[in-house]
């Protein structure tokens, strides 16, 4: 049975289409995998009977893991939340459907940081997820169930949503790939909200082409979403093998960012491989970068507090304190339904939106948003590429830094910038490192950054890339 | 203390009549059974997202055309954040810094804006109060939330309550015959809220002004703005100050109540809807619009007027597009008489003609244009009084048919020639030389008995005006 576990999605899909596989005999090792989940990455695993008949399709036969922020018909979603347990939605997210009309089916729903705010999953209502190379360690998040699945063998690929970084870091904690879209490739629709204006689902594969093959599946525009506008072109397996011509930009500033000496180590290694591919390097300004997090923890925030008032208890969802008067039954729903990281960040958003503040916060946030985009404008002018780590550590010890909101929002310090932005970004496995407080290697994850709808290149070059470095490590199993 | 001049601004919501609701495809009701009309984006569930209906734009276009409001190029949505179980989102989508329609005017009103949002859910409250307060349950429908709303805003240019409801009728009307509202203000498609506050008369700075909810009539939007002049008025002659706040106007008691004060004015978190994008209306869209306008009541009253008309007759004539029609056609129709003359007709003696028979409009009556043009052209001609076109006229209105045919049919036409005439008012005068007498000496009244003879002698046929004219003139004067 290992053998068609170790099949990527593409060859799989491959093997299915000529019916050298039996899509069921697939679909049922995946969901057997699955069922043996020790690192609390499921939430829900789908256990209706899959038509095996009418999975045509590009994904024809292949299971996906969803995160549960995407609403899936009749089958629960939570977000990570108390307040959502038992909701099952009436409809199904477009990027769920178009993945259902390639031919892929839903093998369960994963386990996230509630409502994705955080960077652990130590945020999840229903107990964090373990980092697969490290059950001691988290996954990153808030897409941790997605990327721990994937990276762990409970499913051969996933999908997620990145809002200021959950799903490259996550990708890069756990060794495997993981791609965030241009703001507006996918369609929102049915993604349950956390920040509308940078919210946006991807793939996490474990490898490029995977990345490639379930992007292609699910980019388009969607009458459901008016942001959306899908790729022009749509997306082809990636197949360039070098990377002559490319110039890649190296953020100057990034010498002064606090990254660990093993992830600085890998960086430059990585650095050297693209040279070595014929690509060039150059050092690029993104002089406002720096400002991405105060910025991004306070448009986050301000969204959500607005996206997350529809968590009444009046119509559906948890609803406690109804004896009472109205008040009562809005304040009692949202104390018991919300957990800590929520009501903060409701807090700070709602401070940052109150009459008087909006200028000096929400507007100040907004101006250094469109800073960061015109750095990067600037930037593509000069080079094809950004790239930084994907995070400043290692995946580091469940409870390591949930006493410390400020640490645990640096995680993102690299991957906000792109999110403000609205570009895309992939996170690919580079190599290993060790802790700073020593310890196992573990993964290490190197982030490509490219201009807006530019993902077929952004592809290309990560596949080139990716063959080179050709990282192969695995986690070492449950040894606890 | 100088006299305390009324200043009153007026908001009115407009519901507009789309196929399907502003951000979903649920289709508009009004009546159905509750809750039928709903889907996931409409309850707000986790993950929808809203869309923009074009015909709601495209409708707010055609009122920002109608009242002469500038277009933006680029108008954006905001969210409107608050908590109330009518507003299943917890925010209402509308716009606030950048309205889809800027300055504009109808009438003698300057509109301040016009914006797009969506309408609420309805609340039922069980009990005693018909309020939350107090209520036992409270049920909510979501058939109306997510309606498309236009919501206009004039500038505080109105001087006085009846005033308000006068331009507001124009209003209802201007909208009513753009055709994208039904604009029944009891079942709420059109909804006016009235900014209240005096000042000294002959002084430009506003005064404190509160805010008159959800009026569902004209007449209690006179009545609500009359009781609140009248509060403030009396509050300030006293020596006291207005306060801002939110009142609701009970109709039946006539009593005024707050609903809220300043203070607890809610802090509604504004900011621009990131689920949508700007409205940029084409240039095609607004010709569209423009070009859809059909002549609306307050040109027609200036072209009236301008044709010769009262302003009152012209404005009651142009308030419903039919009745406008029906003059015009008579107008054509009749032969060397003016305008002005057939207005009279229109609204003077057919309308009483028609009041006395059971009602209707003239549109809908037995009374054909050409028959009343017919009518009116044998009264200027003197072919019969004025008071036989009355009688000819309530038979029109009875039987329909031709007003020729009636003048024969019950004998009506006056002499064939003047001279008829004067021999009968000769006659007359002879009879009563006392009358002659007083009327010589400067007793205009005196003439009333010698008329009267007359009449009687030609059994109504004459024209008053006439015989008044030829016994002056026999006597000399």
């Amino acid at each position: 049975m290992a053998g068609i576990l170790e099949l990527t999605v593409a060859e799989a899909a491959a093997q299915i289409a000529a019916t050298e596989l039996s899509a069921e005999e697939y679909f049922d090792a995946w969901r057997e995998a699955a069922a043996g989940d020790d690192l609390n990455a499921y939430l829900f695993h789908v256990e209706h009977p899959v038509d095996h008949q009418a999975m045509d399709g590009p994904l024809g036969g292949i299971p996906v893991a969803v995160k549960d922020i995407f609403c899936t018909e009749g089958t629960p979603t939570t977000a990570g939340s108390r307040i959502l347990e038992g909701y099952r939605p009436p409809y199904t997210a477009t990027a769920v459907r178009r993945l259902d009309a390639a031919g892929a089916r839903v093998l369960g729903k994963t386990n996230m940081d509630e409502f994705a705010m955080g960077s652990s999953n130590e945020n999840s209502a229903y107990g964090p997820v373990l980092n697969p190379w490290d059950r001691g360690r988290v996954p990153g998040g808030s897409s941790g169930g997605s990327a721990a699945a994937v990276a762990g063998g409970l499913a051969p690929c996933a999908i997620g949503t990145d809002t200021g970084g959950s799903i490259r870091q996550p990708a890069s904690l756990c060794g495997i790939v993981g791609l965030k879209p241009t703001y507006g490739a996918i369609s929102r629709y049915g993604m349950i909200a956390f920040a509308s204006s940078l919210d946006q689902c991807g793939p996490f594969t474990r490898d490029v082409t995977d990345a490639a093959l379930l992007l292609a599946a699910m980019e388009g525009r969607d009458p459901c979403d008016s942001t959306s506008v899908g790729i022009e072109g749509g997306i082809l397996a990636p197949s360039r093998e070098d990377l002559g011509g490319l110039r890649f930009g190296v953020p100057s500033d990034l010498a002064g960012a606090g990254f660990d000496a093993g992830v600085r180590e890998v960086f430059e290694a990585t650095l050297k491989w693209i040279e070595d591919l014929g690509g060039e390097l150059a050092e690029v300004a993104l002089p406002s970068a720096e400002h991405g997090i105060s910025a991004y923890y306070v448009i986050a925030p301000a969204e959500a507090s607005s996206n997350l008032a529809r968590y009444d208890g009046v119509r559906y969802g948890v609803r406690a304190g109804g004896d009472g008067d109205l008040l009562q039954m809005y304040e009692t729903t949202r104390s018991q339904g919300f957990g800590t990281e929520v009501k903060r960040r409701i807090m700070l958003g709602t401070y940052a939106l109150s009459s008087g503040y909006y200028d000096a916060y929400y507007g100040q946030a907004q101006k250094v948003r469109t800073r960061i985009a015109e750095d990067f404008k600037a930037a593509f002018e000069k080079v094809d590429f950004v790239v930084t780590p994907t995070s400043p550590s290692v995946a580091f010890e469940l409870g390591e830094k949930t006493a410390d909101p400020l640490s645990m929002y640096l995680n993102d310090f690299f991957t906000v910038p792109m999110s403000l932005a609205g570009i895309p970004a992939i996170s690919i496995p580079a190599g290993l490192a060790e802790p700073e407080g020593g310890g196992r290697q573990l993964p290490v994850g190197f982030q490509i950054a490219a201009p807006a709808f530019a993902e077929q290149k952004l592809l290309e070059a990560s596949y080139a890339l990716e063959q080179a470095i050709g990282f192969d490590a695995k986690p070492v199993g449950s040894d606890g | 203390m100088a006299e305390l001049e009324a200043v009153i601004g007026l908001e009115i919501h407009v519901q507009l009549a789309t196929k399907t609701k502003m951000f979903c495809g649920c289709e508009l009701s009004f009546g159905d059974e509750p809750n039928v009309h709903t889907c996931p984006v409409c309850l707000a569930h986790p993950g929808v997202l809203p869309v923009v209906n074009e015909q709601a734009i495209l409708y707010a276009l055609q009122i920002a055309a109608a009242l002469g409001c500038e277009v933006a190029p680029r108008s954006i949505f905001h969210r409107k954040n608050y908590f109330y179980p009518d507003s299943p989102k917890a925010y209402q989508i509308s716009q606030y810094d950048t309205p889809i329609a800027g300055a504009g005017r109808l009438g003698d009103v300057r509109i301040h804006r016009a914006h797009l949002e969506e309408d609420a859910a309805k609340m039922i409250h069980a009990g005693e109060s018909g309020r939350i307060h107090g209520s036992s349950a409270s049920l909510v429908d979501f058939n109306r939330g997510g309606t498309p709303l236009v919501e206009i805003v004039t500038e505080p240019d109105l001087r006085g309550a009846a005033e308000a409801a006068e331009w507001a009728r124009l209003l209802r009307e201007t909208v009513r015959q753009l055709g994208v509202s039904d604009v029944n203000m009891e079942e709420g498609s059109l909804r006016v809220d009235a900014n209240v506050s005096v000042r000294p008369a002959g002084t430009e700075t506003l005064g404190t002004k509160t805010e008159l909810k959800n009026m569902n009539s004209f007449r209690f939007l006179q009545r609500g703005v009359e009781a609140e002049l009248e509060r403030q008025r009396r509050l300030i002659e006293s020596g006291g100050e207005v306060e801002q706040e939110t009142l609701h106007f009970d109709p039946q008691s006539g009593s005024l109540t707050s609903l809220r004060s300043k203070e607890e004015a809610h802090d509604y978190r504004y900011f621009p809807e990131p689920d949508l994008v700007a409205i940029a209306p084409t240039e095609e869209m607004a010709r569209t619009a423009r070009e859809s306008l059909p002549e609306l009541p307050a040109a027609r009253i200036e072209r009236y007027v301008g044709e010769g008309l009262a302003r009152d007759v012209a404005a009651v004539l142009a308030a419903d597009p039919e009745t406008a029609a029906y003059f015009e056609q008579v107008s054509t129709d009749v032969s060397g008489v003016e305008p002005k003359v057939v207005a009279n007709w229109v609204t003077g003696e057919l309308a009483a003609a028609l009041r006395a028979a059971g009602g209707g409009t003239a549109a809908e009556s037995k009374v054909t244009p050409a028959a009343l043009a017919e009518l009116i052209t044998l009264v200027a001609r003197k072919t019969i009084s004025h008071g036989s076109g009355k009688t000819v006229l309530a038979a029109l209105v009875e039987e329909g048919g031709d007003a020729q045919v009636i003048v024969e049919r019950e004998g009506l036409a006056m002499g064939d020639d003047d001279g008829d005439l004067e021999s009968i008012v000769a006659a007359a005068i002879a009879a009563d030389p006392a009358a002659a007498e007083q009327i010589k000496a400067g007793n205009g009244k005196a003439i009333g008995s010698i008329v009267g003879a007359v009449m009687r002698e030609t059994s109504g046929r004459a024209d008053g005006g006439d015989v008044n004219r030829l016994i002056r003139a026999q006597l000399g004067l």
